[in-house]
């Protein structure tokens, strides 16, 4: 692999290697610019997949070396519901490993339909929420899904419905087996009259380009994928970057700040060597792109200050980290007389499509979701969260848990989350993580019409599941997310710089060389299966900073 | 582990390597006391062994099927105090300690099995007993080479094929 040194002004820095990273940093490199991909985690098993641990206890404690996902007793993070509450611990996480996110991600890779980047004109907006049209139509997207969807290795189904947005090019693989859970899922919808099809996936059901297909080995959302089958950004991107030359992947590089001079201009990054003391060191940049995730991105900008942008950089409209959207859930389980073996195969049966769409007159409340179909999966886990209706302890407890074992099927919902400016991250006043810098806090309550969209999906589950024949079944309590993975909307995009943080083509309305593109880029926040579109995103954004870097229109 | 690996542990390494094996090679060490049968741990004493073998015993216990004692799920346990779950030692000693005065110094182990229930029972909401009940039911159902579902007994149960990779159908409902 190429190494820079930083006191070598490269083109790019990347900060991040995720979803978004990986498209940047291939797609910048392939063009020939020299490229530094910084990476908070380790490397995980970055080139020798097949170490990544199938073992349900060791990935569940795993060692320092072996972390995939960030540790919120080391990455502290604060939650509270509201701005007159004080903070609590969180549980906030995130991908921390070369790959980001996508290495142990569920992998779902659903489009966003073509009236989710124009609710606001085509719905009308809320009081109250920041429900906006997105700077770019999904025909101008449209192209680069399909180039995403290619080069990364989706499977999915060939339906042409309005419930799945139209391609100009059909899924490169067949999808994944659709699973007793599915099967199940199937013969409701018949009696229910619903649309049911296999789950878009990041999960390449054939071979492509030099990896296998999924073996159906079960240990997958959660964990490293051992057959580079899973499309990650450390098997599907990455190693294309570094094969050119001109990218290299630095890890343990947990970048503090970004720097600008005098003018406002970024001109790189100072970070923590994590391996080597902590120490600071500052890598030089033509120009920065930052796809640290949604929740990542605003906390390195607000911990950018300069005199020159002393709210945080990118930020004089006042709304990095606002307009957070966390991803809401909730659904209902079911028992069977006979075992569902969710336990193999990829976590994720069936999607059930039919709510997909808006309905605010039939429905009185605003949105949409996804519904998916999934059973009990890891033996150690099951244990532990124990059998329905049963002690949690004793010949009671051994006797349901035998008896239960491998027969549920759970409806977990992706639904719909309104933008709320009061929803956001910043940085907690007092707490700061290990390595001294502030923690992440996260003020979220949804809005209410969010409270009857859960509900409503989890009365749906709970229609479903009796008409699938479950002997029991029972639902979740409405509530709604704190964290963790798929936040969006906190460095949105727009033509106007008083209310987004960056323009059509990412680059921030306050700094010209500086792009933001992940999670954070989402204006409205889609059925909650983001990952797709921040790769098109992603993928749009490369090909323009290429042409723009070309024509000088970015100083390089 | 196999059988066959603990064999061999144990005839390669005598009392002279245990010392070095401890600081070097806890899980090794455990596995191989373990197969001895002669009830040394690597964390606990006996007694406490007994008392936290018997806690397991009715957390998940033998009737018509096996549970945490032929799971050996006490070396799991034993094991996990030195190795993942450090952080949870003052938990077992407290709680052992703790338990010891609420049977009036009767080892628990010693109890009978109506009379281990009800004292279970009375503390249930503890963190000790948490614990323990967790780490039972980790001790059943992670893989053997963590210690405990010996020759995969708590897989079996809960009809868990730990095989490498599968081909569907995997149920009883995708079946063409």
């Amino acid at each position: 692999m190429k190494k820079y040194n930083p006191t070598e002004e490269v083109d790019f820095v990347v900060i991040g290697s995720g979803a978004a990273g990986g498209v940047m940093a291939k797609q910048l490199a392939l063009a020939g610019f020299s490229v530094v991909v910084m990476e908070q985690g380790n490397w995980g098993a970055y080139g020798h997949e097949q170490d990544y641990t199938k073992d349900e206890l060791s990935n569940r404690f795993p060692t320092e070396q072996d972390l995939l996902i960030s540790d919120p007793k080391k990455h502290r993070n604060t939650f509270r519901r509201n701005a007159n509450e004080k903070a609590v611990a969180g549980n906030h996480n995130f991908g921390c490993v070369v790959g980001g996110g996508t290495v142990t991600y569920g992998a779902s890779s659903w489009r966003h339909l073509p009236w989710e980047f124009d609710e606001a004109s085509r719905f009308g907006t809320m009081k109250g929420t920041g429900i906006a049209d997105w700077p770019v139509s999904y025909d101008e997207i449209e192209p680069y899904y399909t180039q995403a969807e290619w080069e990364i290795g989706i499977s999915g189904p060939n339906v042409k419905t309005p419930l799945i947005a139209p391609m100009s090019k059909p899924y490169p693989c067949q999808p994944l087996p659709m699973k007793s859970s599915g099967a199940l899922v199937m013969k409701a919808a018949q009696k229910l009259n619903l649309t049911v099809t296999p789950n878009v996936a990041a999960i390449i059901t054939e071979p492509m380009n030099g990896r296998s297909a999924c073996i159906n080995c079960g240990a997958c959302s959660g964990y490293g994928c051992q057959t580079k089958a899973r499309s990650s950004s450390a098997v599907a991107l990455l190693p294309f970057a570094v094969a050119t030359g001109n990218c290299e992947i630095r890890v343990n590089s947990y970048v503090r700040e970004i720097t600008v001079d005098a003018s406002g201009r970024a001109t790189g990054v100072t970070y923590l060597d994590k391996v080597n003391n902590n120490r600071e060191v500052f890598q030089k940049a033509k120009c920065v792109v930052l796809s640290a995730n949604g929740t990542e991105t605003p906390r390195l900008l607000l911990m950018s200050k300069s005199n020159r942008f002393p709210q945080g950089l990118a930020n004089s409209s006042g709304i990095v980290g606002k307009y957070l959207m966390v991803g809401n859930g909730g659904g209902a389980s079911g028992l069977f007389d006979d075992p569902l073996n969710e336990y193999k195969g990829c976590v994720t049966g069936a999607a059930v499509l039919s709510y997909v769409p808006n309905d605010v007159k039939g429905r009185g409340w605003y949105g949409g979701g996804r519904m998916t179909a999934r059973g009990q999966m890891s033996p150690m886990q099951y244990g532990l969260a124990g059998p329905h209706g049963a002690p949690s302890w004793g010949a009671g407890y051994k006797k349901a848990l035998i008896e239960q074992a491998n027969r549920r099927l759970t409806m977990v919902n992706f639904i719909s989350q309104l933008p709320i400016e009061t929803n956001m991250v910043d940085l907690d006043p007092e707490v700061k993580d290990v390595w001294g810098l502030p923690a992440l806090r996260i003020t979220t309550t949804s809005h209410e019409n969010d409270f009857k969209a859960m509900r409503f999906f989890i009365d749906k589950s709970v229609e479903i599941l009796k008409a699938a024949g479950a002997h029991t079944v029972w639902a979740d309590q409405v509530n709604d997310s704190r964290g963790g993975s798929h936040a969006r909307g906190t460095c949105r995009i727009g033509n106007d710089p008083k209310s987004s943080v960056a323009n059509k083509y990412h680059r921030a309305h306050d700094v010209p060389n500086l792009f933001i593109v992940d999670g954070s880029s989402l204006v409205t926040g889609g059925r909650n299966h983001p990952t797709m579109t921040i790769s098109a995103l992603a993928y749009r954004c490369a090909d323009h900073l290429v042409k723009a870097a070309r024509t000088g229109n970015v100083t390089i | 582990m196999s059988d066959s690996r603990r064999n061999f542990l144990v005839s390669s390494f005598g009392a002279s390597g245990a010392a070095w094996l401890t600081a070097n090679w806890p899980a090794q060490v455990a596995a191989a006391e373990k197969a001895q049968g002669l009830g040394a741990f690597t964390y606990f004493t006996r007694e406490q062994a007994a008392d936290v073998d018997a806690m397991a015993a009715q957390i998940y216990p033998s009737d018509a099927t096996p549970g945490a004692k032929e799971a050996q799920v006490i070396y799991f346990i034993d094991l996990a105090l030195v190795t993942f779950a450090q952080d949870k030692q003052d938990i077992y000693a407290k709680g052992l300690a703790e338990l010891s005065a609420k049977t009036g110094g009767r080892r628990f182990a010693s109890l009978s099995s109506s009379e281990q229930i009800a004292t279970l029972t009375s503390i249930e909401a503890t963190p000790f007993f948490k614990t323990v009940r967790d780490h039972t039911i980790m001790g059943m159902f992670s893989a053997p080479q963590h210690g405990g579902n010996y020759k995969k007994i708590g897989w079996t149960q809960i009809g868990f094929d730990d095989s490498l990779n599968f081909r569907a159908p995997f149920g009883a409902y995708d079946k063409a």
